[in-house]
């Protein structure tokens, strides 16, 4: 191998220094025995257990995810759906207009859609609760779904469909048969990323969550004006944990389908 | 012992499988087809052939449902399919891209049309096991399409398009993909698979030989329009046209003034200077009329000597040779400026010797070689 010039060590250094440092110092304080947050008091994992006792903050961690369980799975029907109509709909009337309006939430300030949100269901009289923080979730990580998915249909080969079209399906067939598996890998990825979305979503769930229900981001900012707790740390270290080892999962599906690809091709190439 | 020959379409009491009639199609502005009328008889191998463009991509997808006729109407059996959607229609289409779902075996691929259709298991894997042998791919029927050759898959995509026994399969480019070795083998596997099914075929295609291998009818298609539609021995000796007599194939044109110079013979006036070249025609033509004759290099002999009992004979200089193995073509130019192509078999091992480069040499051919065309 060879060896690194000084100047892409101390970059490479300084750059992930700058990502991950703060990260580690709240990791390593997780583990503080001290209930005074700066002061190192020896190793420790008391505050895991406290925070395992924390009935609020259970509570709060279990709307997050049904929240995200729920909205994410919304989204990616509904963002499929859109994705599907505006790449294969061929040219309707306005298509250039509800493509634009399908992606303008992406880049609409986060306060200004939680805002409109609440102000809708105070509007119609939807109390604020688990309901309306699923709703706005799923308005908002649609888009990213159907941004998603659209990339990964344009691509795709028209005439499997109208070969299963031929062969006699039913155009919602075709759809479930054909196009949906070869998709998969795109919804699931949607999916994923509209559930990262709201599971650390504060701003938009700080607007539409009410009395009743809570989430974590909300638990843990409202919890940290009061004072940074250890057992925060402790909450963020498992948050870490879970997004660490999703996002290396994900990343090791992802390689290995690559090499069977590549292996498959090259027995391909050996039957010619 | 006569033996029938394959002819529905001079058969007046033959009804046809397939009936275009006066069709149209436009996309916006631009008309793909244009009030076009053509018969396709069952258990014909029915080729439309034409430049890229032509509109003969369309008239598949129209066979197949997946455009709208604009004007007009398509018959199938007798039955207006115009508003049949592709699903109902007994068509089946072999794509060019073979279209073969890639999240599917081989086995299942073939399996795909029958289990829309709800027949029993049993049923479907009796089919599927034909069908895998009418292709010889018994073997590979767990693989996935990515996992066989080009070859294979070709194979795979023809096998799932029959396994419905459709009452007409389309064939869009079906060995656009493949090597020449391998095309001109599967061309003659497509011919042999059509045979002993019985079903009828319509293959679009843009290479002339393919058409002329595997047509039992084809047609030449131009801007929308059908030009000419024969037999390929027909197309290639009476093409009907100057487009057709240079779509398919080689050939000289030399156009000229004819008078006529008995029955159904005529003198071309084409060169100052020249003798006018006789030649026969069954299309009648008048006094003074412009004509266009086609000549098929290998209808046209070289020769070093004056021939003594060639009709039309004329001299001039070797400008090129290209020599192609089994046939040597000479591009010969006339006095006039004029080249004309002449090709000779090469049926001794040694390519003629006594002909090269700016030689001198004559070329000639007979009254009856070359076609008269209007246009």
């Amino acid at each position: 191998m060879k060896r690194m010039s000084w100047f892409n060590v101390t970059s490479l250094t300084l750059g992930f220094a700058f990502l991950y440092l703060p990260m580690v110092v709240l990791v390593i304080y997780s583990f503080n025995s001290s209930k005074l947050v700066t002061v190192w008091a020896g190793f420790s994992t008391k505050w895991y257990g406290e925070l395992f006792q924390n009935e609020a903050f259970l509570d709060a961690a279990w709307v997050t995810i049904k929240v995200a369980v729920v909205s994410s799975t919304f989204a990616t029907v509904l963002g499929t759906m859109a994705a599907y109509v505006l790449v294969r709909g061929g040219r309707f009337m306005g298509r250039t207009l509800f493509s634009g309006m399908i992606y303008a939430p992406l880049v609409m300030p986060e306060v200004i859609t939680g805002l409109s949100l609440l102000l809708l269901f105070i509007g119609i009289g939807l109390d604020r609760g688990v309901l309306t923080i699923v709703l706005a979730h799923t308005t908002f990580s649609m888009c990213y779904v159907s941004v998603v998915v659209s990339s990964r249909l344009v691509s795709f080969d028209r005439s499997l469909e109208e070969a299963a079209l031929d062969l006699g399906s039913t155009p919602w067939e075709a759809f479930r048969l054909v196009t949906l598996p070869i998709i998969a890998p795109a919804v699931i990825s949607g999916w994923l990323l509209a559930f990262t979305l709201s599971l650390d979503d504060l701003v938009i769930a700080s607007f539409t969550s009410g009395p009743s229900a809570t989430t974590l981001p909300i638990k843990i900012f409202s919890a940290v004006r009061l004072g940074v707790s250890p057992e925060i740390n402790a909450l963020s270290t498992i948050m870490i944990l879970i997004v660490t080892v999703g996002v290396v999962t994900a990343s090791l599906v992802s390689k290995q389908s690559a090499i069977r690809a590549q292996k498959d091709a090259r027995a391909a190439e050996r039957a010619d | 012992m006569s033996q029938t020959v394959f002819a529905p379409w001079e058969n007046p009491d033959e009804k046809p499988l397939i009936r275009f009639q006066n069709v149209t199609k436009r996309f916006g502005e631009f008309t793909a087809i244009d009030d076009l009328t053509l018969d396709i008889y069952a258990q014909e191998f029915f080729a439309l052939l034409g430049p890229s463009g032509c509109g003969k991509t369309t008239m598949m997808r129209m066979l197949a449902g997946f455009e709208t006729v604009t004007e007009g109407r398509i018959e199938l059996a007798g039955q207006d399919i115009g508003h049949v959607p592709p699903n109902e229609r007994a068509v089946n289409m072999m794509f060019q891209s073979y279209a073969l779902f890639p999240h599917l075996s081989v086995w299942e691929n073939i399996a795909f049309g029958l289990k829309r259709d709800k027949k029993s298991k049993g049923e479907i894997e009796a089919r599927v096991e034909e069908m895998l042998k009418l292709v010889r791919l018994e073997k590979f029927a767990r693989r996935k399409p990515h996992q066989i050759s080009g070859g294979q898959r070709q194979r795979v995509a023809l096998a799932r398009s029959l396994a419905k026994a459709p009452k007409l399969l389309l064939l869009d480019e079906p060995l656009g993909a493949l090597d020449k070795k391998l095309r001109q083998e599967t061309q003659f596997e497509l011919m042999d698979i059509q045979e002993t099914t019985g079903t009828t075929f319509v293959i679009v295609t843009h290479d002339q030989e393919e058409a002329m291998t595997v047509a039992s009818r084809v047609a030449v298609m131009d801007e929308g329009l059908i030009v000419q539609v024969a037999t390929p021995a027909a197309i290639y000796e009476y093409p009907n046209s100057v487009y057709v007599a240079d779509f398919i194939g080689d050939v000289n044109i030399i156009e000229g003034q004819v008078s006529p110079s008995g029955d159904g013979e005529y003198a071309l006036t084409w060169n100052e200077g020249q003798s006018p070249i006789e030649a026969a025609s069954q299309t009648v033509f008048s006094e003074g009329q412009k004509a266009h004759l086609a000549i098929r290099p290998e209808k046209i002999r070289i020769s070093t000597e004056k021939p003594e009992d060639a009709v039309n004979a004329m001299q001039g200089k070797v400008l090129d040779i290209a020599y192609l193995g089994n046939l040597s073509t000479y591009h010969v130019e006339l006095p006039g400026g004029q080249i004309i192509k002449a090709q000779t078999a090469n049926t001794r091992r040694l390519a003629r010797r006594d002909i090269t480069w700016e030689d001198p040499v004559w070329i000639s051919w007979s009254a009856t070689a070359g076609v008269m065309l209007e246009q």
